[in-house]
């Protein structure tokens, strides 16, 4: 008790420390409701979907993961088109953004001039914070017109490949898998570099060094060294682009082509869940709402596991560091 | 033999730094693509009608009720997310820096900072929309307060993060030495340590103003849209992301110049956001590293 207080007699003291301690107590009871609305929010989400989606998911349940109509006249609805939409663009974003975000964070932490580093890190930085609806303006008034261009390219080409040249058959229409593919994988790549980067820079000069004195070149102490040693944070990198890209909506709504079909090429039109959310839910009523709420949380659960696996992945390298 | 293995390893080595440059290029060759056409495109179609007509009057019109809508929607979501992430994030680094509790919320934060933000909107449509609807025989369904939750949510995580992090920057010495003179920890708290952060807290507000100001998925069901000019946050209200989203889906080549003028606005004000921020951040790294 700090009955030494010159001014003060022992009872003030004591009210007044013990008024401190109440006060502390509703402070800390505020600042903990608040963090706790960070888990409401996120549960929130998963139940308030899964609520919203009950007439689709509860009623027939398997038949709306398994089945590939999408018919509001009669009231059927399958997801696998929204979610075979969803898969594909977002493994074309990621085989595009990988080595591309692989090479940039390389350039970044081994071969660029220091001056050099600031500017083109924040640059490629400042391509994530540009809104996903300007993505979507340039994907369809600029890049559209652009791949329809390029596409009878690839299907003479790459087309005439077997076995790979059904993924690049049909008629060049510009929208499409492919084309929704890469403007997903320019959004996502900022993501996966700037982890990548960071990373990279966690490796231990030594051990860098070490593999220098021995000879290496500066692509062997890469690939043997740096990568290896961050393995499992590129990989959370990865899953954290992966995440992105399974949710993002507004630039493949518009370069997607909304079309409700499974096909073996990646230039045709197709769908996916967000932009079918995206797209028709004003419109829609009853079931139909219902199905697009539960497609929805289907969106929620994949993302939310993908992201776990990310942040798990992300903080085995946290822990090793503090070590 | 020994001459052509090192002849091929630097071969390798020299492709793959080759490689990796061009990498770089790309993804500039992005950048520049993406920002030259915004600002080729915008600039050519910025009018003064575009901040004093409405929507309704479409081609001949402007977005000046968007550009309210945006501006009223995104204060509204910053006074809702800023006092709960602040003190969230103040909860996490001084109150469970250490404990379960804090680790859990800490990692559940970082998920919620990259969910898709159209389930959000869903999320907000479930739990604001209808209810708002159901309880005024709806009167009031969409509105711009429910259109300023969703953004809050997308918002909040970048700012208990941000907090968090600024806070466990500020030297402990700080916290012994306030404690030591017998001063509450709840008083410590405000007064010393949120204050010592100021401006990496700020920062954080930036960046999560930043990141909802050109936010288009969630609002299509939460603020949903209007033609018309209106300030009330229980209307349905405008946008500017869905002034472009609706404008970039109709045929008409005007509309298109609009939509892009807008892009250009929301593009601007972003861009300006992050460099501030990153401004603002540096001079912070440099008072305490």
């Amino acid at each position: 008790m700090p009955s030494s207080i010159a001014t003060s007699t022992p009872i003030d003291a004591d009210q007044r420390s013990r008024i401190d301690a109440r006060h502390d107590a509703w402070f800390r009871g505020l600042l903990k409701f608040c963090a706790l609305l960070v888990l409401a929010a996120l549960l929130g989400a998963a139940l308030s979907t899964l609520w919203g989606g009950r007439e689709v998911l509860f009623k027939d349940g398997f038949h709306f993961l398994t089945s590939d109509t999408w018919n509001p006249v009669t009231d059927d609805y399958g997801a696998l088109a929204p979610i075979f939409g969803t898969l594909v663009t977002s493994l074309i974003a990621l085989v595009l953004a990988v080595p591309v975000s692989f090479g940039i964070a390389l350039f970044l932490t081994e071969i660029a001039p220091t001056w050099l580093r600031g500017p083109v890190a924040t640059a490629i930085e400042l391509l994530a914070s540009i809104p996903s609806i300007i993505y979507g303006m340039w994907g369809l008034f600029v890049f559209v017109p652009f791949m329809a261009g390029i596409e009878p390219a690839l299907s003479d080409t790459l087309g005439r490949l077997p076995l790979v040249g059904k993924l690049f058959e049909g008629p060049p229409l510009g929208l499409g898998l492919l084309t929704a593919g890469i403007v997903l994988a320019v959004m996502i790549l900022p993501f996966i570099c700037s982890v990548m980067r960071e990373v990279f820079q966690t490796v231990p000069v030594r051990l860098k060094e070490s593999s220098y004195a021995l000879g290496s070149t500066t692509w062997e102490v890469v690939w043997d060294i740096v990568l290896p040693y961050t393995r499992s944070a590129v990989i959370g990198g990865i899953f954290l682009g992966l995440g992105r890209a399974l949710g993002e909506t507004m630039a493949v709504t518009f370069v997607l082509g909304n079309a409700y079909s499974i096909t073996s090429s990646l230039l045709m039109p197709g769908t996916s869940i967000s932009s079918a959310i995206a797209n028709e839910f004003n419109e829609a009523v009853g079931i139909h709402r219902s199905a697009l709420i539960a497609l929805g949380f289907l969106l929620f659960v994949v993302t939310f596991i993908v992201l776990l696996i990310a942040r798990l992945m992300l903080r085995r390298l946290a822990r090793r560091e503090g070590n | 033999m020994a001459a052509s293995v090192y002849l091929r390893r630097r071969i390798v080595n020299v492709l793959a730094l080759a490689l990796s440059a061009c990498a770089t290029l790309l993804g500039l060759v992005f950048l520049a693509w993406i920002l030259w056409v915004t600002l080729k495109n915008g600039f050519g179609a910025i009018t003064p009608r575009l901040f004093t007509k409405i929507t309704a009057y479409a081609e001949q019109g402007g977005l000046s009720n968007a550009i309210v809508g945006s501006l009223i929607m995104d204060l509204m979501a910053l006074l809702i997310c800023a006092p709960i992430g602040v003190l969230a994030g103040t909860f996490l680094a001084e109150y469970a820096n250490r404990t379960k509790l804090g680790a859990t919320i800490r990692f559940l934060n970082d998920i919620l900072l990259s969910a898709p933000s159209i389930v959000l909107g869903l999320f907000v449509y479930v739990i604001v929309v209808l209810p708002m609807s159901n309880l005024t025989h709806g009167n009031v369904s969409f509105s711009g307060f429910a259109g300023a939750v969703a953004l809050a949510l997308i918002g909040l995580p970048v700012i208990v993060r941000t907090t968090d992090e600024m806070l466990q920057l500020v030297p402990g010495t700080l916290r012994e030495a306030t404690l030591s003179l017998g001063i509450p920890q709840w008083k410590m708290t405000v007064q010393v340590l949120m204050r010592a952060a100021t401006s990496g807290i700020v920062t954080g507000v930036l960046l999560a103003l930043a990141r909802l100001a050109g936010e288009t998925a969630p609002l299509l069901f939460t603020a949903f849209g209007n033609n018309f000019m209106t300030v009330h946050p229980l209307d349905k209200m405008e946008s500017l992301p869905v002034a472009i989203y609706q404008y970039t889906n109709d045929p008409s080549p005007d509309l298109h110049a609009i939509a892009w003028a807008g892009a250009l606005l929301i593009t601007l004000f972003v861009l300006a956001l992050s460099l501030l921020t990153r401004m603002l951040f540096l001079r912070h790294k440099v008072r305490y590293d």
